[in-house]
This record gives structure tokens, C-alpha cells and sequence, in this order.
């Protein structure tokens, strides 16, 4: 149960943030509903890299237990880097359309509908 | 905007530390946890603090929009040119040809537990500071370009 | 004739030259405009040589492999790995070379037509390297043998749209566009993310191949594909996921927008590539195949009637290019829904599949020139708007000429492509289901109506006062749009020859998942 934990938090995360996307109305809170489920899925990641009794792979010399493969790691660094050039061009296009448009109110950037 | 002089001294004393410190965690990308884009993200942090602590006329002054572009697409074609090197070789593309090479980077990794050498694992530090440069100027000229739109609004 | 070097090494050069080329692309910006035309062109041209030559190589001579990182570029399983690809692997099989083809077609006559139709803008600098990083996007997407790096490659490509579909900002609107794309595409590259962490945490592997060798379609596989079929289908526009789709075409720039025709199929192939190789006939192939129909049918009603109403030329076309994705899906769909079943496979199946691939290519190929001659339009008046335009035919012959192409080969009209491709799902589902056939058809004829109206309001009429100074489109343009109405014409004449040697071989490729497999990991 103990090591389930971090799927819970997931789970919890992910709620969270789906929730914070679909029912705020500012346009910096969906993006931080974005960040948030990013956050999710790469707790997802490096939860499903763990195991137990599993050592670092990094020793030349190490004991003959089982060594974990550091794919996990590879794959969430990767999605943070993409996450953080996610959110920059999140941001502009707020900077953008708050300068446009005067407000980053969702029920207010509806031009495209005119 | 510019901040009171308290937080102007501080910035400018911590720019060059979080700098050298960002620095060190670029080089021992393969010894130490980090890597380039840590180490560039925290070079990047520099750039932030001075980018606060300042209004944007002086922050344009101290960090150059033109030397950060460079950096951005200098640091990725080294990266490139890094794997592209492997293709002069002869082996297929990103293939660490420098690794126990003894040439660059290219001693073998010492045997047992020790500090670890500075002087291996071939093209990955090469790398490693490729997309340190690339962070820097990456994450800096985001920044920058944010801040200028931000500050055309105010004035 | 080509160097030994570069057929080898074609999978990761196709990649590099656009990346290397859009970094370069600001600093030969600096030092002149006309230098930094001949650079972008010159380099997607190479891309576009690069990507055939390799798509080639494949036809002849079956699936390439390139292991990135290791000593030989077959080494797919290394020595020392206990038999896990833990490499980044591109896997050119005859599917992924027939979207290589469509790919650097359509890049490279698309580049050429930006040249002159963007020449009046700022910024452009950006708009060249987000092109050619769009361009690394989806040869990447379509090459790569690996569902991470799949969804690196998604990710490059979401980006690189999302800022040109932004780039000309429109008073903010084009922005808007890009923001609703891109909250989408985020959100559906995370779904892809989890589906892959859940692959990876039960088969220990991120390799397709090793994948679909191990699948074992459980629960967990199952919530995987429905995350990665709801992500791909919202990326390609099928129908209750289509809103962000009319939006971002009609708000990018002409070129880019068929450009994002491309990128769409190239999420459509990594849906197919899900289904096809990795699931195979582990899944429920009827109900998986039915639900892919239903998508397709949805597409293609929704898609042709929300067309019709459009006042904006663009916005038409779009839900005219959601219409035509539920072919696709409609011919593949059929092909799925009877897989496992030989006798099944060989009377219909498989012709319905290649249906739906042609009409991939096809698509590609009429739909681009389409959203082209708009742009033309666009360059020329100003307005996308159909109720102020009229009389253009007595100015733009040549533009004309191609929008007649491209609306008869949308149409189904023959000789030209889509005829023929839409003739092959028509003959084949109406074996599989004619109520299907007949509500494809009925699609079709609605299709030609919208387009005879456009043609009608565009260029027929007497020439208007307001247009009376307005000049046929660029030498460029007009080349980049020839190209396509080239490739349009011949696939529309000479249709077998393009069946049989491009998409009779990546339908096999698709459906035989134990030739995949073993071509990766030798035999196993």
C-alpha cells in the first residue's frame, strides 16, 4: 500500500488539474492547470522507475543486485524540458492576447466567433 | 521598475557565484547529478535575478538580446555538430566515438568507488555543455523577450 | 550515382539537415533576405532529395533501421542489454516511407510558395526556422521506431505549429486560434505521455517493436490505447474532437495551413501505427475497427455540413479537410474491423486500407494546393471572405486553373486522385456495409456542391470595380502550387502504378506486425 502512494498523489494531481483547466475561467490559472498535470504525469514517470532494493547505474564496481535502468529519468527530464517550452509559449500567447484584447478572461477572448 | 538598492547589491554580488555555480554543474554533467540543461537552467537563474531586480532599459544593458540568440543556436549546433562528428567517423549519427578514446574527454572510467574523473565518457560533456550554452540563452532570451513586451505595455 | 554515405546514414541525415538549417536560418537572415530564400529553399530541397532518396531505398529493398548511438546503425539490440532496444531506433518501414513521400512533396513545394507569399511580413527569420523545425517534426514522427521519442517529435511539431499558426497575430485572433490548438495538443501529448509510461512500466521497454512483440492487451493496455486513439484522433481533427481544427486553418498563414494538413496525417499515421503494429490482433480488432468507422463516418457528415454555411473561404476548406480525414479513417477502419480474418482481408480488406492511404497521400496533395490558392486569393484582395469577392477568373487564370484541380480531385471528379482513391473505398466498404458506401458517396456529392459554389462566388462573374488592379499571384507561388497540381494529375492518370508501387506496400506493412517485429529485432 505504502509504495502505492505516489500513484495516489498522481491520481490526486491529475484530478486537480483537469479540473482547474475545464472549470477556471482565467487564462493563467488554466495554464497553471497545464503545469500541474505535467507535474502528474512526470511523478507518473519517475514513481514507475523505482524498485526496490534496486541500486543506482553508475558503479563500476558494484554489488550484483539488480541495477535500474535509467530510462524513467531520461523520459521525465525530457518532458520537463519540453514542459518548460510549453509554458514559456503558453505565457506569450497570454502576454499577447491580454495586450490585445484587455483581459485574459476566457468568456472574453472569443473573437474568432464574430 | 527597479528594485530598492538592497536587492540591486544583492543581485549583483550572487550574479557571478550562481553563474560559476551553474557553470560547475554544466562540466560535471556526467560525474554528478545535473547536466546541461540543469546547470543552464540555473545560469538562466542569473540572468532572472538581474532581469528582477532591474528595470528593463538597464537589464538590456547587462544581458545583450543578440549575445543570448547566439548562444541559443551556437549551443545547438554544437550539439549537432557533436553527433554529426560521429557521421565523419564513420559510425552512425550521436555515436560516442570519443569514449576511451584517450583523445578529448577520453580516458577510461578509473575501476571501484572514486571521485570520477573529469576526463571521460567521450562526447557526452561535449554535449552536456552544448545544452548548457543552449539553456542559458534559451530560457535568458524568453525572459527577455517577456519582459519587453511586458514593459512597452507599462510605459 | 548517390553516395553509399548518404543512403546509409538517409534516416538521421533527413533529420539533421532541417534542424541545422532552421538554426542557421536567423544568422543568414542578418546578412541578406535574398540569401536567406536560397538557403531555407536550398535546404529543404535537400531534405525533400534526402527523404526520397531513403523512401526509395525502402521499396526496394524493405524496412531500413537506424540505431542512433551505437557502433553500427542495424545494431538494434545491444550485446550487453539482455536483449532490450534501449537505443533511440528510426524504423523506415514502406508505411512510414509512403508518409516520407507525401512529406517532402509537399515541403518542399509549400517552401517555395512561402518565399513569395511571406516576403511582405516581419519576422521571418522565425517563421523559416519554425518551418523547417515543423518539417523536422513530422519526418521524425513518421520515422521513428520508438514511443518516446514519437512523442518528443509530436511535441517539436505542436510547438513549431502553435507559433505559426500565431504568426501573423491578427489583433490577437490568430493567437487565439494557436492558444485553443495548443491547449489541445498539450493536453493530448499528455495523455500520449502516461499511455507511454504505461507500456513502459509493464513491458519494461519503449521500443515499438519490443512492445507489440510483448503485448498482452490487458487492462492497462487498454486504457493505453483509448488515451492514445482519443489523443491522435483530437490531433488529426476527427469529428467530436474537430473545434480546434477550423480555427487554427483558417487563422495560420495559407502555406503553414497545408503544411498542418500534413501534420495531421502524420498524427493519423501514428494512430494507425498504434493500432496496426503495436496492438495488432491482440485487440478487439470488429469493435476497435467499428469505432474507427463510426469516427470516420462522423468526420465526414459533421465535417461536409458544417462546410457549407462557411462565409470565410478558409474556415470552408477546413471543415471540408475534417470531411475528408473521416475517408481515411473510413478506409482503414474497414481494414481493421476485418483483420484476422484472411478470406475477409483479401476480398475487401485490403483494398479498403489502400483507399484509405491513397487518400492520405491525395489528400495531402489537393487539400495543400486548395488552402494555396486561397492564399494566393488572399495575397492578392485581402479578404478571405467569399461574399466580397467575385470576377477573379478574368485576373488569376493560372490561380483559377489550379483551384479547379484541386476542388474536382476533392470532388471525386475524374481523372484526378481523389476519384480514384475514394472509387477504391467505395467499392470495398460497399462489400464490407452499403449504408456506409452510400453515406460516403452522399459526402462526396455534397463535397462538389460547396466546391461549385466557391468557384462560383470566387472567380465567375463579371470583374469587380474593387479588384479591377488585381495581378496574377507570384512566379513562386504558382510553382510551388504546379507541383502539386502536377503530383494531383498524375496520381489521378496513372493510379494503379501509384497503387501498386507505394500503397499496396505499406498496407501489407501495417497489417503484418510479425514482419515489423522481426525486422527490428531480428527473427525474434
Amino acid at each position: 500500500m505504502f509504495w502505492n502512494l505516489p500513484y495516489v498523489a498522481v491520481v490526486v494531481l491529475t484530478i486537480i488539474a483537469l479540473a482547474t483547466i475545464v472549470l477556471k475561467k482565467n487564462l493563467i490559472k488554466v495554464f497553471l492547470g497545464i503545469i500541474i498535470l505535467e507535474s502528474a504525469v512526470n511523478l507518473f514517470l519517475i514513481s514507475l522507475g523505482y524498485r526496490e532494493g534496486g541500486i543506482a547505474p553508475i558503479y563500476t564496481n558494484a554489488p550484483a543486485a539488480a541495477m535500474v535502468l535509467p530510462t524513467p529519468q531520461a523520459l521525465t527530464l525530457t518532458s520537463i524540458v519540453i514542459g518548460v517550452a510549453t509554458s514559456a509559449l503558453l505565457l506569450s500567447f497570454a502576454i499577447i492576447i491580454w495586450k490585445k484584447y484587455g483581459s485574459i478572461n476566457l468568456d472574453r477572448i472569443r473573437r474568432l466567433k464574430e | 521598475m527597479r528594485m530598492s538598492k538592497i536587492v540591486r547589491t544583492g543581485a549583483n554580488l550572487l550574479y557571478p557565484f550562481i553563474i560559476i555555480f551553474g557553470l560547475y554543474v554544466i562540466m560535471h554533467g556526467h560525474l554528478t547529478p545535473g547536466g546541461g540543461f540543469q546547470g543552464g537552467a540555473v545560469v538562466a537563474t542569473a540572468a532572472a535575478l538581474v532581469i528582477v531586480a532591474y528595470s528593463y532599459q538597464e537589464v538590456t544593458g547587462i544581458i545583450r538580446n543578440v549575445a543570448m540568440k547566439a548562444r541559443e543556436s551556437v549551443g545547438l549546433l554544437l550539439f549537432i555538430g557533436a553527433g554529426i562528428a560521429a557521421l565523419a567517423v564513420g559510425t552512425p549519427f550521436f555515436y560516442n566515438f570519443l569514449a576511451n578514446s584517450g583523445l578529448l574527454f577520453g580516458m577510461p572510467v578509473p575501476f571501484g568507488p572514486n571521485p570520477g574523473d573529469l576526463n571521460t565518457a567521450g562526447v557526452i560533456p561535449i554535449m552536456n555543455v552544448a545544452v548548457g550554452i543552449e539553456v542559458w540563452g534559451g530560457l535568458a532570451i524568453i525572459l527577455l523577450y517577456m519582459l519587453s513586451s511586458v514593459a512597452k505595455e507599462g510605459s | 550515382m548517390i553516395p553509399a554515405f548518404i543512403v546509409e546514414n538517409s534516416p538521421a541525415l533527413m533529420v539533421i539537415v532541417p534542424l541545422v538549417a532552421a538554426f542557421i536560418t536567423p544568422f543568414i537572415g542578418r546578412i541578406s533576405h535574398a540569401l536567406r530564400s536560397l538557403w531555407v529553399g536550398g535546404a529543404m530541397a535537400v531534405t525533400s532529395a534526402i527523404t526520397l532518396i531513403l523512401a526509395l531505398d525502402v521499396y526496394a529493398t524493405g524496412t531500413r533501421l537506424y540505431v542512433f548511438g551505437a557502433s553500427a546503425a542495424s545494431m538494434a539490440l545491444p550485446p550487453d542489454s539482455g536483449g532490450i532496444p534501449i537505443r533511440i531506433i528510426f524504423a523506415v518501414d514502406p508505411m512510414s516511407a509512403l508518409m516520407l513521400v507525401i512529406t517532402a512533396i509537399s515541403g518542399f513545394a509549400i517552401i517555395l510558395y512561402s518565399l513569395a507569399s511571406e516576403r511582405s511580413y516581419s519576422g521571418l527569420e522565425s517563421y523559416y526556422t519554425l518551418y523547417l523545425l515543423m518539417i523536422t517534426g513530422i519526418l521524425g514522427m513518421v520515422s521513428t521506431g520508438d514511443v518516446f521519442n514519437f512523442f518528443v517529435f509530436l511535441e517539436i511539431l505542436s510547438l513549431a505549429s502553435a507559433g505559426l499558426i500565431a504568426y501573423r497575430i491578427d489583433g490577437g485572433v490568430a493567437v487565439e486560434a494557436a492558444l485553443k490548438y495548443f491547449v489541445l495538443s498539450t493536453i493530448g501529448a499528455l495523455a500520449i505521455l502516461v499511455a507511454i509510461g504505461i507500456y513502459y512500466g509493464e513491458y519494461n521497454a519503449l521500443n515499438m517493436a519490443m512492445i507489440a512483440a510483448r503485448m498482452q492487451f490487458s487492462l492497462l493496455d487498454q486504457v493505453a490505447l483509448v488515451l492514445i486513439i482519443a489523443a491522435l484522433a483530437m490531433k488529426c481533427g476527427a469529428v467530436p474532437m474537430h473545434f480546434w481544427t477550423p480555427d487554427a486553418y483558417s487563422m495560420a498563414p495559407s502555406s503553414i495551413t497545408a503544411l498542418l494538413v500534413v501534420a495531421s496525417q502524420a498524427s493519423l499515421y501514428g494512430l494507425f501505427r498504434t493500432v496496426f503494429t503495436l496492438y495488432n490482433l491482440s485487440l478487439n480488432a470488429v469493435t476497435v475497427g467499428w469505432l474507427i468507422i463510426i469516427l470516420g463516418v462522423l468526420s465526414m457528415v459533421v465535417g461536409v455540413t458544417m462546410a457549407i454555411p462557411q462565409k470565410n473561404v478558409k474556415r470552408l476548406m477546413a471543415y471540408h479537410a475534417v470531411s475528408q480525414t473521416g475517408y481515411m479513417l473510413l478506409g482503414v477502419g474497414v481494414g481493421l474491423a476485418v483483420l484476422g480474418n484472411q478470406s475477409l482481408l483479401d476480398a475487401f480488406g485490403y483494398m479498403a486500407m489502400e483507399g484509405g492511404l491513397f487518400h492520405i497521400i491525395n489528400h495531402a496533395m489537393y487539400k495543400g494546393l486548395l488552402f494555396l490558392t486561397a492564399g494566393a486569393i488572399f495575397l492578392r484582395i485581402g479578404t478571405y471572405n467569399l461574399n466580397r469577392m467575385g470576377g477573379l477568373g478574368h485576373s488569376m487564370k493560372w490561380t483559377m486553373v489550379f483551384f479547379v484541380i484541386g476542388a474536382l480531385a476533392i470532388a471525386g471528379i475524374p481523372p484526378f486522385n481523389g476519384f480514384a482513391s475514394k472509387l477504391m473505398i467505395y467499392e470495398s466498404v460497399f462489400i464490407f456495409n452499403p449504408v456506409l458506401a452510400v453515406i460516403a458517396m452522399v459526402v462526396s456529392i455534397l463535397t462538389l456542391a460547396s466546391f461549385v459554389k466557391v468557384f462560383h462566388s470566387i472567380f465567375m462573374g463579371p470583374r469587380l470595380p474593387e479588384y479591377a488592379e488585381v495581378k496574377e499571384a507570384p512566379l513562386p507561388m504558382l510553382f510551388g502550387m504546379g507541383i502539386l497540381a502536377v503530383v494531383v494529375i498524375l496520381f489521378g492518370l496513372f493510379p494503379t502504378i501509384v497503387v501498386e508501387s507505394l500503397i499496396t506496400p505499406a498496407a501489407h506493412a501495417l497489417v503484418n506486425q510479425g514482419a515489423y517485429i522481426s525486422a527490428i529485432l531480428g527473427g525474434a
